[in-house]
């Protein structure tokens, strides 16, 4: 057997894992680690700006591919700052790996220059976390690391290595666990047959069903599955913000998507559904809006591979817990055994009834009566230019908003986002890690002039690394999104929401060594768009004023039904 | 509803705080919490005792099944159950007092393990609900101190919470 170093067996464990590329920062207690990087080749290193963006750049391709994303740290303020990243993961079940140095075991506890409790602080948001203790156990808590990661609902894993752990003087016999067996962790891995029948039935009988399918369906990899029962259902469907893609976007059955900034038909035919199949969807409350008033007359079959996120906040009438390509392939083939034919009659209704809420067009983007560009005129030329063929990323804010409704998504994995967390400064080192796991796709980053400025230092990075991405700044001198709460709820006043003071965007990203366009008008927003994406090997930054009074539209009245919304500024003020 | 919660985790460092965080974090609260290793040396057992509604108990369950360190876990009040609180009570013990809570100790089948002259110290077994009936009972006398462990319990007759 070989002999290694635990330093070795560290970066030797994640090569048999299979990584091939990592994010990261050295530091002190990672410098072992780091050296015994530099002596092999099977696994690369990104040295990010900022280790929050490594966090981002490992999710972001993660999320691109569903491999799971790596990302290694020093101890301290090096896995402090990893935080925003794992819990941004966590939040969208992100398959993750943080490897993070930690002080010599001697002195964990006694206040050590750099030492944090890695494993304390970021207990609440992680699926796992370990703390090696020997480094024999190395290789076993990597392999556990990676399994626990990406099996059942996925999720981030920390693992704590304190220095002395890595020494290089010390070797031990290596080898890779070939397999992984915890007593304690069984994910589950069939959904009950029962419980499968009985829900196809109930939804081959319904008169007004409606699929709601989620994150899960991306991560799950069963939008083939899922579309393949949606099209032998022949039933409306809609998708959460992070289930964009699993449906095609442009597919006749789809209604957008549902919930707080959701369609207007996607939202009205949920309320008025009579059976609801959701599919790795979780009833969060920026789609359910007043979980008590939630589509009063549906029953509701609840696929999730986590019993905990059903019945939690809006009860399941039939639960199915397991994973949804297994449920949905027994779910299709009772739709073919079971022979019920569904009343045409009602699925006619029903369609001429959403037929009617789609026909109120509620994305119709609204003239403008200045100057001014509308940010939804942004993103509708990003669909035009890019062909709807792009991997877009995405920051938070309106741009957001507007990148999940005028995009359309036509493949799983197509749209990254954080969702659940919300995290500013996830768009740019998001787009960068799907670049390098995906380099012949286009990647585009949608954001605004306040998130981008939360890790703008990694366009250093991706001068460092050749990823040309484009950036679409959707600059309306506004954290656009707070003012847009100010307006509506506290009469306008702007309690800083303003970016006053911004930088020359195309100056800044010019040195840096990169590309920077300004359009103003809507008129140049093509042509520059064009010019934009014909430069295949540069990164370009594209800063588009728009107005910055828009809002974001249709909009859930907070604390009323899903489909309580407004559908205009003019209606909203 | 009050719910005695019991579970047997990977007698591991961090489990138990991952187990206590999970409360804090979800806005759940903990009435009385016991841990302590089994025969089974890898394994530790927690019990706890907790009030929620039939949705909030679902969660607290599902949530603690989560945990990677929780093996498994049961709900006694589901079921017939024992269930089983030690206290160690000071009270103030003077004259005619002396003999009132040596009776009243008996009834309640508590022992005395402790006397001065002016204190006794009583010890007592039993549900939660026994140890807070014999504190009622004395209650004309000063307490000095308390200390009680927490409800520890397992289900009646054929049923095991084990691997
Ligand atoms: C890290 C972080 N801090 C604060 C917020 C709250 N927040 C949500 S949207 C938003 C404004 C974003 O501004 P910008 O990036 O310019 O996007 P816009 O809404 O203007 O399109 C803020 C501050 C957040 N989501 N994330
Ligand atoms: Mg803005």
């Amino acid at each position: 057997m070989e002999l290694l170093s635990g330093a070795d067996m560290l970066i030797r464990s994640l090569e048999d894992e299979g990584v091939d590329v990592i994010f990261g920062y050295p530091g002190g207690a990672a410098l072992h680690i780091y050296d015994a990087l530099f002596r092999q080749k099977a696994v690369e290193h990104i040295l990010v700006r900022h280790e929050q963006a490594a966090t981002h750049m490992a999710d972001g391709y993660a999320r691109a591919t569903g491999k799971v994303g790596v990302v290694l740290v020093t101890s301290g303020p090096g896995a402090t700052n990893t935080i925003t990243g794992i819990a941004t993961a966590y939040m969208d079940s992100i398959p993750m790996v943080v490897i993070s140095g930690q002080v010599a075991t001697h002195l964990i506890g006694g206040d050590a220059f750099q030492e944090t409790d890695m494993v304390g602080v970021s207990r609440p948001i992680v699926k796992h976390s370990f703390l090696v203790k020997k480094s024999e156990d190395i290789a076993s808590t990597i392999k556990k690391a990676f399994y626990i990661a990406r099996t059942g609902r996925p999720g981030p894993v920390v693992v704590d290595v304190p220095k002395d752990i890595t020494n290089p003087a010390d070797l031990y016999e290596y080898q890779y666990p070939s397999s992984v067996k915890m007593r304690s962790y069984t994910p589950v891995l069939r959904g009950h047959a029962g419980q499968i029948k009985k829900a196809t039935e109930e939804i081959l009988n319904a008169k007004r069903p409606i699929v709601y399918a989620g994150g899960g369906v991306v991560q799950g990899n069963a939008s083939e599955l899922l579309r393949d029962l949606v099209h032998r259902l022949g039933c409306p469907v809609t998708n959460t913000l992070m289930g964009l893609g699993c449906i095609d976007g442009r597919d006749k059955q789809y209604l957008g998507m549902l919930g707080m900034h959701g369609t207007y038909e996607a939202n009205n035919a949920m309320q008025n559904a009579d059976l609801i199949l959701a599919v790795g969807a979780r009833f969060d409350d920026r789609v359910t809006n007043d979980p008590a008033k939630f589509c009063p007359g549906a029953r509701i079959i609840h696929i999730d591979i986590d019993p905990a996120s059903i019945s939690k906040t809006v009860r399941a009438d039939i639960p199915i817990v397991g994973p949804v390509v297994q449920v949905l392939t027994d779910m299709i083939e009772a739709v073919k055994q079971l022979n019920i034919e569904p009343d045409q009659a009602a699925q006619q209704a029903w369609w001429k009834q959403v037929d009617e809420w789609r026909a109120v067009d509620c994305l119709k983007i609204k003239p403008s009566d200045t100057e001014l560009m509308k940010p939804q005129q942004v993103v509708e030329m990003l669909y035009k230019v890019t062909e709807g063929d792009a991997i877009v990323t995405s920051d938070v804010g309106q741009h957001q908003m507007f990148a999940a409704l005028y995009y359309k998504y036509n493949r799983p994995r197509q749209w990254i986002n954080s969702g659940g967390l919300g995290t500013m400064g996830f768009g740019l080192p998001a787009a960068m890690g799907a670049k390098m796991a995906l380099p012949d796709e286009n990647v585009v980053c949608v954001t605004g002039e306040g998130s981008i400025q939360m890790n703008i230092q990694e366009l250093s990075t991706c001068k460092q690394y050749d990823l040309p991405i484009k950036i679409i700044n959707i600059n309306n001198q506004a954290l656009g999104m707070v003012k847009q709460w100010q307006d509506l709820h506290y009469e306008k006043r702007h309690s800083h929401s303003y970016m006053d003071s911004l930088p020359d965007f195309t100056k800044l990203v010019e040195a840096y060594g990169h590309v920077g366009i300004r359009v103003d008008r809507y008129e140049d927003l093509e042509d520059a768009m064009i010019e934009c994406f014909k430069m295949k090997d540069k990164l370009v930054f594209m800063d588009i004023y728009v107005d910055p009074n828009e809002h974001v539209y249709p909009m859930q009245i907070a604390g009323k039904s899903i489909n309580d919304m407004v559908l205009s500024k003019a209606e909203g003020s | 509803m009050r719910r005695i919660i019991s579970i047997l985790m990977e007698n591991e460092a961090g489990a138990l705080s991952r187990i206590v965080g999970l409360f804090s974090q979800r806005g759940y609260n903990i009435d009385s919490l016991t841990v302590a290793p089994t025969d089974d040396e890898s394994l530790s057992r927690l019990t706890l005792t907790t009030v929620g509604d039939d949705s909030t108990i679902e969660q607290i369950t599902k949530q603690l099944n989560k945990l990677v360190e929780v093996v498994k876990l049961v709900d006694l009040t589901e079921g017939a159950h024992l269930e089983r609180e030690l206290m160690l009570i000071k009270l103030k013990a003077v004259g005619a007092q002396r003999a009132e809570l040596k009776r009243t100790a008996d009834i309640f089948r508590g022992q005395i393990v402790d006397v001065t002259s002016t204190l006794y110290t009583i010890q007592l077994t039993g549900t939660s609900d026994k140890l807070d009936a014999f504190v009622e009972a004395v209650s004309g006398v000063p307490i000095v101190e308390v200390v009680r462990s927490g409800v520890s319990g397992l289900g009646r007759g054929e049923k095991v919470l084990s691997l």
